[in-house]
């Protein structure tokens, strides 16, 4: 029940996860005539489950002693993150305002009662928990103005346009009274009568004038109570940093190992072979010259197996295509290796930093294998551009679907190499497939260098 | 024969000359840069170039990019291409342009000097030598095509050792059958392909290479 899928994992502050269809998605264009006022009645309209969601939260606090609260309030909170996130991505889709989510990174559910308990305290305890619901009870009162201000204005606009229209019934119906600002209707249809659509359409300018602000306005008061404070976005990218370092040193490591094994298992006892080889062939060379020759075929195989291995080890470590190319010709040079057929677009007009590089390009050969081993595809997309200061891939493929960062360590080992760089993963996807796979790395691109030759 | 060489570790540059000397070369240059090919193979007008991929300055696919540059400036220079790894992605540019006289081998091939000196006369004279590694890569890449499907394991190891740029007869040697028995595989190899049969060798490796990058 509790969101704790790749998708909606709460994430620290200063990590931004973005749902796959918005990867792509660049600055909010400008918004069309009629759509802040919509879009100021869609933000109204949610202040009611908000409102409601405040009522709950109030209960599940106060029964919170009984054990109907501690049974409550998770799916509390999880409900109130859920439209916080709605509120955060909406600012950011609608206003341009883009808003950290402050929530701290929750440990892994415990099962029955007392880890409900747990889990409660640490809701509790997060700082963020009592801002939002600060959020469902100010929000309704203050934000609802700013949302429904545009469409007001439009309404009270078109009444003006048909007032002379309806005002002789009006009259008629015993209502005779009408003021609009300054301006006072009163009796008979007359000249104030017809001064009403003017009056009308200066508050429909006002309203489509003013409606794009006024929902800008909003994106920034939900900034205001739902935005991580500057101390818990500090202490959070903390966190984050500290994380993220332990799992480079910890990989790093690793890796360091694996290629002392391979060397030592490797080339280094293939050299010690040949060298034992070599000194055998001079003892034989005059007796038996025969074997002489066999051993020196042995020899230059054995020499041959550790160039292969050391070659292997190479590509392990950095592909040389990738220090030679860059990582457009390198997934290229991926895909024309992998046994499906892949289409690969690259826009990158440059280069990237070498450890952006090879983290990207590790990233993109895991998933292809991942693919090749299990989607059963018939045909994979990759995608690499350079778009607003981070680098964007995106691998589609038409397979089962059915793809879990939680359910191999494929994906968490890209997602912990790529969170080094603040890199975040997004898999979509569904029983059935298709899969998308997006990937985001905030990093510069330099300019190519010029060819000496 | 006059040879450029490309090759910028001192050990390797002076086993290569010492080695296609012995052969009967003549080492018109050997010269240890990108530029320097550039200008050796302008100026020399070889019979055939041999290129380390990496070269200075930039020790990236400096001699690439300079062998696939010679041969867009003097057309046809045959050019063989040696490396510590072999991509599927340098193999498809250097026969890019469709003419023969290309080679591109592992630079451990080298250990086997006969088999490597045949290389670079095939390359000297048009044909192409492409190293066993890249065919396997190439057959793989291929692995969901249907009509490559269809050829039966022999057929394939025809098609692998026609790729490489072997004759007829040195397929015939390596199989250990009669010349015969190869043509007749070729030939359905070129039916099952549909692609247009032909007596001459060099062509042929180009319409299978060709088939294989498709």
């Amino acid at each position: 029940m509790f969101p704790e899928r790749s998708q909606d994992r709460l994430m620290p502050a200063g990590t931004k996860r973005f749902r796959t269809e918005e990867a792509r998605m660049t600055t909010p264009a400008p918004p069309k005539l009629w759509q802040p006022p919509l879009r100021g009645l869609a933000l109204a309209a949610q202040k009611v489950p908000q409102l409601a969601l405040f009522v709950l939260m109030v209960i599940s606090l106060v029964y919170l002693g009984l054990g109907v609260g501690v049974l409550l309030l998770p799916l509390v909170v999880a409900a109130v993150r859920k439209l916080a996130n709605r509120s955060r991505r909406l600012a950011h889709v609608w206003s341009g305002v883009r808003i950290a989510q402050p929530y701290r990174e929750l440990p892994p559910r415990e099962p029955g009662f007392f880890g409900r308990w747990r889990r409660c305290r640490q809701l509790l305890s997060d700082p963020a928990t009592w801002r939002d619901m600060l959020w469902t009870i100010a929000d309704p009162v203050v934000g609802t103005v700013l949302a429904l201000m545009p469409a007001a204005l439009l309404v009270y606009g078109l009444e003006g346009l048909v007032f002379p229209f309806v005002w002789d019934d009006l009259v008629s119906a015993g209502y005779d009274d009408h003021y609009a600002g300054l301006i006072h209707v009163h009796g008979e249809t007359g000249l104030r009568t017809w001064l009403m659509p003017l009056v009308g359409m200066v508050f429909i300018g006002l309203g489509l004038w003013a409606g794009p602000k006024l929902v800008t306005a909003h994106g920034r008061f939900t900034r205001t109570l739902l935005g991580p404070r500057s101390s818990a976005e500090l202490a959070a990218r903390v966190g984050h940093l500290t994380r993220t370092r332990g799992a480079v040193v910890d990989s790093q490591a690793a890796e360091l190992r694996r290629i002392e094994r391979d060397l030592h298992d490797g080339a280094q006892a293939r050299l010690v072979a040949m060298g034992m080889n070599l000194d055998a062939v001079e003892q034989l060379l005059d007796s038996n010259p025969e074997a002489a020759r066999a051993l020196l075929m042995e020899t230059r195989d054995s020499s041959s197996k550790a160039l292969s291995e050391l070659r292997d080890l190479v590509r392990g470590i950095h592909p040389p295509v990738l220090s030679d190319r860059g990582l457009g010709d390198a997934v290229r040079a991926l895909a024309l290796d992998s046994p499906l057929p892949v289409d690969v677009v690259v826009d990158l007009p440059g280069r990237l930093d070498a450890p952006v590089e090879s983290a990207a390009y590790f990233a993109v050969s895991e998933l292809l294998t991942n693919v090749a081993k299990h989607a059963k595809a018939g045909r994979v997309w990759i995608d690499i551009r350079h778009d607003r200061d981070a680098l964007r891939i995106s691998m589609t493929d038409d397979g089962v679907g059915g793809a879990a960062a939680s359910a191999g360590t494929g994906l968490r080992g890209i997602e912990s190499r790529i969170a080094a760089f603040d890199g975040i993963l997004a898999v979509n996807s569904p029983q059935g497939g298709p899969t998308m796979a997006t990937m985001e790395i905030p990093c510069a691109l330099f300019s190519p260098k010029t060819s000496s030759s | 024969m006059r040879i450029v060489l490309a090759e910028d570790l001192f050990l390797l540059r002076e086993g290569l000359v010492r080695l296609l000397t012995a052969h009967g070369f003549e080492i018109a240059a050997a010269v240890d840069t990108g530029p320097a090919l550039l200008d050796a193979l302008i100026e020399h007008r070889p019979d055939i170039a041999l290129v380390d991929v990496r070269l200075p300055p930039t020790f990236t696919d400096e001699g690439l990019r300079a062998a696939i540059e010679a041969r867009s400036r003097i057309p046809g220079l045959p050019v063989l291409v040696l490396s510590q790894y072999v991509e599927q992605l340098y193999a498809r540019e250097l026969l890019a342009d469709g003419s023969g006289g290309v080679g591109y081998l592992l630079k451990d091939r080298v250990f086997d000097s006969r088999q490597f000196i045949d290389c670079v006369r095939r390359v000297a004279a048009g044909g192409s030598a492409m190293d066993p590694d890249v065919v396997v890569k190439l057959l793989a890449g291929n692995a969901s095509d249907a009509p490559l499907g269809r050829l039966t394991a022999r057929e394939r190891e025809v098609l692998g050792l026609v790729a490489e740029g072997r004759s007829n007869a040195a397929i015939a040697g390596r199989l250990g059958v009669s010349e015969k028995v190869v043509t007749k595989h070729t030939s359905n190899v070129f039916t099952k392909l549909d692609l247009v049969p032909s007596d001459d060798d060099n062509r042929r490796v180009l319409a299978v290479l060709a088939y294989l990058n498709s």
